[in-house]
């Protein structure tokens, strides 16, 4: 089932550290976090982007008017960044298209974030035989066909997709439109894919942290498996935690244009940022614009996201803090 | 160490065995089967054609018939490609997406590791910042943009190569460039992570102090540890790119075993799918134990459970 | 670094450009093979006319077998193949063949009657499964009987080997068209000597489709075949024809993606693609018209209504939203192929079939039509799903359409698109409101678009049914000539315009790029092209 995700990440081994107090992990780091010029930028552009993918079509073209006549125009004054083949205003779909994909993006891999580390942090804490059979769960999950799981997926949820879809029309000045039940079915299948590594990453990172004297110290002092995991174990592995996260949200976002051919995701004539890159990769020759612009946000977006990230790390880095 | 691959090894034959089982009864369930066409045939040829494939008895007694055959090896015939055996189909197209597959981790590897350890090793320095910059652009550019820009580029416009083809030893160049380069990208920022990590450890500032030059500190002692991200990564990601890429063999019409993934579960071609889910998990199942062993043997910390 | 790793690898392509590029051509010195490389779709399945039902698969076969007719390169007639001439009895119910005696197959056995009396034997074996047995047993008398086992006796079914070169078909019912019908590869001959060898006659799969094992009667033979790369045939050095053929061989390259397929036209490794994406149309009319290949296409695309389903139940509705589509734009703007605006089912002048019946009106009618039905300026519209399977160009077409409706009638309705087995079980078991469908045609006559629509088609998926419709359909079928028959015709497109169960909306067209140096692949109505007439400039 090759994905379009990258499948494990980094494990290195956070060795000699100690752990600080919780409030004052946090205080510290994001104190460090406000110090670190490019995670400001990379914060700033992602806030920016945000409400101009979410506010913005209060006041842009419409995404889904036609001009058949003009087809595919370059920028002009009227269209800032041209047009597409149905002749409709490519920077209001990209707006729109933001709402999606940006959606897609947090929400998917928040899903793959909280199954994903619970799920890790669980069999590598617990070992033995459970954490046998739990590892060799996502191996059965890996090999599944994803394609086949997606359809199947959308054949037998066909009936509460409509049901939240006829619930939501309700609220209009959501201005989702149709189709949300399916939005939310597809942060369902995505996560459902997504968190596998995540949990395969979290357990070789809690058998890596499990033997220091730290955790042996929490366990003497008689607390529980869950405040261990939760309160001492993960905040020590946040960096690859971070870093995975933030190289998820891009597979994640193209994702989504596999799965649109399925029929699962936005439903034309809405888009999202990787419908539009791969319709604009088709016609790059005759309409370079189609390509360029939405894959410019795009990368905007993924180089800001990366900043952060790399500054949330450091941020969090224990080891660091004491330098 | 030996106790615990075996033990691996034993533990593979129920993963397997319930892979294979959950596959089968999961295409069955999925709408339309292999001979729903546009031009509907008519039932009494339906009829035949499903007893034709012994898919007219009851479902258990195709499944343990399925398994019958699986034991010996068998993986039935295709139902999109009546002369065609999956076995036959697998012999021929995986060695294809295993030349590529080399090809593009060669690539990978090399580009990949090199930018990451300079851009670690250098940090901050403009180096750094264009090594990681340009990974950033492989993360950001998808496959399915590359492989056509390099073809437009390469093929169309200056025409050094095919457009697309696998008949020629130039018909592996601009393939193997593009699933290798979106690979160097993520090994370049996992490379430099990793070492980035280790760079900052007593052990290193102890050699430091000692004297050592740069490049033993690099080579000798952080190299080891730096790499265990990629390894993880690359376990799981080398039985991905081995098993072909759908959206590469598309764009370039490679023979490959990848589009096969993808385009049996459209056919409902039910044997062929789930001869390759077969293949995908064996090969899933070692590279993640070899992942395992290795990391022991990077870190010796961990030890085997 | 990047640099000089750059430069390394432009010496390296240039170097491997060397021994790269046109692997095919032909020694040096040697009079240059007329080799045409052909973008054929798809891999074929296979390549044994009895196994197969698709496009890719009958353009190959085209090559490597013939009927007893076989099409004429420019209009698709039937012209003698295998048979060098027929009667035709009175009552139009006997066919007499008589086979050439230089007809051979490729490992020089003569071409029987009793050959294609056990192909069609075969054809029709029920566990043989062929998806085309019904081309022979909706018109040969007895042979239903034999595919469904109430017949053991094939000797009772109406087809007869009165000696080596002489076949005689029965049928249950006059079929006008009948000659047509056969020029498909449903009616070739198979070695069912060859066959016999490699595991039996009611088997399919067997090896004799291999390279090596393949016998056949067309003007070229199978020479190799490397699945989802190319296959490739020769001239046959036993075809009777053979002084005609002018290829020395066929190329056909499996390539999916249009755009890939593009790409190889201009690097010149192929001569004739398969397709051309819509966006690319207008830059070929432009700067390389000589390239671009635009002949109409006997099929219509169209958009089903299931008519239990409501809005849709009310024929006012269906016909408010068939006025309301701008047709001329649509294929102006959006699908780019001057194809031709449909108002009524069947196609213009196919056999020399026009339909009077003409869907006409304005936006203003179809405005007063859909508040008669009860949704005036489309206040009420219940919703209104249109499915459509995964493909940039159905969805360019979903949208446009929408937006029409939207801006000429008020309506709102949801595009939803499935992957395609997913989309046809939809239309097949009726779960759908309103779907999009094209249909191609088997062979050139008027009943192709009209035999669908019956009540209870395994194609009608509309739940449409009209008795007086099924009526003249059976009349039809028992008309003594063509003018009556056409007569008939009228009628029937005239009820569906009426009641437009499906709502027309283009007629196709064949888009492709075909090199000015291919000669001999005339525009055809079916665009089949029988290969011994093509040849190449080299």
């Amino acid at each position: 089932m090759p994905t379009l995700s990258p499948k494990d990440l980094p494990s290195a081994d956070l060795a000699a550290g100690q752990l600080e107090q919780g409030h004052s992990l946090w205080s510290d780091a994001w104190h460090r976090l406000r110090k670190n010029k490019p995670a400001v930028f990379g914060g700033v552009v992602l806030i920016a982007l945000a409400l101009l993918c979410f506010l913005g079509p209060l006041f842009s073209q419409s995404y889904e008017i036609q001009n058949l006549d003009l087809g595919a125009a370059p920028p002009s004054a009227q269209h800032w960044l041209g047009t597409d083949t149905l002749g409709r205003d490519l920077f209001a779909r990209i707006l729109f298209g933001g709402r999606i994909s940006l959606l897609v993006g947090l929400v998917a891999s928040v899903v793959a974030l909280i199954i994903g580390v619970t799920y890790g942090a669980v069999a590598g804490y617990l070992g033995g035989k459970v954490d046998t059979v739990m590892m060799r769960i996502v191996d059965i999950m890996y090999a599944l066909p994803f394609t086949i799981f997606v359809i199947l997926l959308m054949v037998f949820l066909k009936d509460p997709m409509q049901k939240v879809d006829a619930w939501l029309s309700q609220y209009r000045w959501l201005s989702f439109g149709q189709g949300m039940g399916k939005i939310l079915l597809l942060f369902a299948a995505i996560g459902a894919v997504e968190w596998l590594t995540m949990a395969r990453i979290v357990r070789g990172q809690i058998l890596s942290v499990k033997k220091m004297e730290f955790i042996e110290a929490a366990r003497a002092l008689g607390y529980g498996p869950g405040r261990i995991i939760f309160r001492h174990m993960i905040p020590n592995i946040l960096g690859p935690i971070i870093v995975y996260t933030t190289l998820t949200i891009p597979a994640v976002m193209l994702l989504e244009s596999f799965l649109s051919f399925l029929g699962l995701g936005v439903d034309a004539p809405m888009s999202s940022w990787g419908t539009l890159i791969k319709d604009g990769a088709e016609k790059m020759e005759e309409f370079p614009w189609l390509l360029v612009f939405p894959g410019s946000i795009f990368s905007l977006t993924l180089f800001s996201l990366n900043f952060l990230g790399d500054g949330l790390r450091d941020a969090l880095d224990v080891r660091a803090s004491k330098d | 160490m030996l106790r615990f691959i075996a033990r691996r090894i034993l533990e593979t034959i129920p993963v397997l065995f319930v892979i294979v089982t959950v596959t089968f009864f999961m295409i069955r369930f999925v709408p339309g089967g292999p001979f729903t066409a546009e031009k509907a045939v008519t039932p009494e040829i339906l009829r035949n054609l499903e007893a034709h494939y012994g898919l007219d008895q009851p479902l258990w007694k195709q499944y343990f018939n399925y398994l019958g055959s699986l034991l010996h090896g068998d993986l039935g015939p295709s139902f999109k490609y009546p002369n065609r055996t999956v076995n036959e189909i697998i012999a021929e197209k995986l060695p294809v997406s295993i030349e590529l597959g080399t090809e593009a981790l060669l690539v990978a590897l090399v580009l990949g590791l090199t930018a990451g350890v300079f851009a670690a090793a250098r940090r901050n320095s403009w180096l750094d910042y264009g090594a990681s910059g340009l990974a950033m652009v492989g993360i950001c550019v998808p496959t399915f943009v590359m492989g056509p820009l390099l073809v437009l580029v390469c093929a169309i416009h200056f025409g050094w190569f095919n457009a697309s083809g696998w008949y020629t030893p130039a018909d592996r160049v601009l393939p193997a460039l593009t699933l290798g380069g979106y690979y160097a990208a993520y090994i370049a920022r996992l490379t430099r992570g990793g070492m980035l990590e280790v760079l900052n450890q007593d052990y290193i500032r102890t050699a430091r102090a000692k004297g050592a030059s740069e490049l033993r500190i690099i080579f000798r002692h952080a190299l080891r540890g730096g790499l265990l991200p990629v390894v993880a990564f690359l376990g799981p990601g080398i039985a991905d790119i081995l098993t072909g890429s759908f959206v590469i063999e598309t764009i370039f019409q490679i023979p490959g075993l990848g589009r096969e993934f993808v385009t049996s579960a459209f056919n409902r071609d039910y044997t062929l799918i789930t001869g390759t889910v077969i293949l995908y998990a064996a090969l899933i199942i070692a590279l993640n134990l070899v992942v395992d062993v290795v990391q022991v043997w990077l870190n010796p910390k961990l030890r085997f459970e | 670094m990047g640099n000089r790793l750059l430069a390394l690898f432009v010496a390296a392509a240039l170097l491997l450009n060397g021994c790269g590029r046109h692997s095919a051509d032909s020694v040096a010195g040697a009079p240059p093979k007329k080799i045409l490389n052909f973008g054929n779709g798809t891999e074929p399945q296979d390549i044994d006319p009895q196994a197969v039902n698709g496009v890719p698969e009958f353009n190959i076969i085209l090559a490597l077998l013939e009927g007893l007719v076989s099409y004429d390169p420019h209009d698709q007639h039937p012209i003698p193949g295998v048979a060098k001439s027929w009667e035709i009895s009175p009552d139009n119910l006997v066919y007499t063949f008589h086979l050439r005696e230089d007809a051979k197959w490729s490992n020089g056995d003569p071409v029987t009657a009793q050959d294609f009396l056990l192909s069609y034997k075969r054809m029709l074996t029920p566990s043989l499964g062929a998806e085309y047995a019904y081309m022979i047993f909706n018109y040969v008398a007895g042979a239903k009987d034999y595919y469904d086992g109430k017949l053991k006796d094939f000797s009772q079914v109406g087809i007869k080997a009165p000696d080596a070169h002489t076949l005689q078909i029965t049928l249950t019912h006059p079929t006008p068209y009948l000659l047509k019908a056969m020029c498909h590869m449903a009616w070739f001959p198979v070695p069912v000597k060859v066959i016999a060898k490699f595991g039996g006659l009611d088997r399919k799969g067997t090896d004799w489709t291999r390279p090596g094992n393949f016998v056949g009667n067309g003007p070229f033979r199978l020479k190799s075949w490397q699945p989802n790369q190319r296959l490739v045939v020769e001239r046959s050095p036993t075809y009777w024809d053979r002084a005609n053929v002018k290829l020395d061989e066929i190329d056909f390259f499996p390539v999916e993606n249009a755009n890939a397929e593009e790409n190889m036209f201009r690097t010149g490794q192929l001569d004739i693609t398969s397709e051309l994406p819509p966006d690319k149309i207008p830059f070929y009319k432009r700067d390389h018209p000589d390239q671009l290949r635009i002949a109409p296409f006997l099929g219509l695309y169209f958009y089903s209504c299931n008519v239990k389903r409501p809005p849709l139940d009310n024929v006012k509705v269906r016909r408010a939203l068939a006025l309301a589509i701008d047709r001329e734009s649509l294929i102006k703007n959006v699908v780019k192929g001057d194809e031709q605006p449909a108002y009524a089912v069947s196609y213009p002048g196919v056999a020399g079939y026009v339909p009077r019946a003409r869907l006409t009106g304005t936006v203003d009618e179809a405005r007063r039509l859909l508040a008669e039905a009860g949704y005036p300026d489309g206040r009420g519209f219940p919703p209104l799903e249109l499915l459509y399977n995964t493909s940039e160009g159905h969805r360019a077409i979903a949208e446009a359409i929408q937006q029409m409706w939207k801006k000429n009638l008020n309506v709102d309705i949801s595009l939803h698109n499935e992957e395609w087995k997913v989309y046809l079980d939809a239309l097949n078991t009726k779960n759908y409101q309103l779907g999009r469908y094209g249909w191609i045609a088997d062979y050139i006559d008027p009943n192709v678009f009209l035999d669908l629509w019956e009540t209870g088609g395994g194609n009608n998926d509309t739940n449409w049914s009209d008795p007086e419709y099924d009526r003249l359909l059976a009349a039809s079928r028992a008309a003594p000539n063509d003018q009556d028959r056409y007569e008939i015709y009228q009628k029937m497109d005239a009820i569906l315009v009426d009641q437009l169960p499906i709502i027309p909306i283009y007629y196709y067209t064949r888009v492709h790029l075909v090199s000015p140096k291919v000669k001999g692949y005339w525009p055809t109505l079916l665009d089949m092209h029988p290969w011994q007439y093509v040849d190449i400039d080299r």
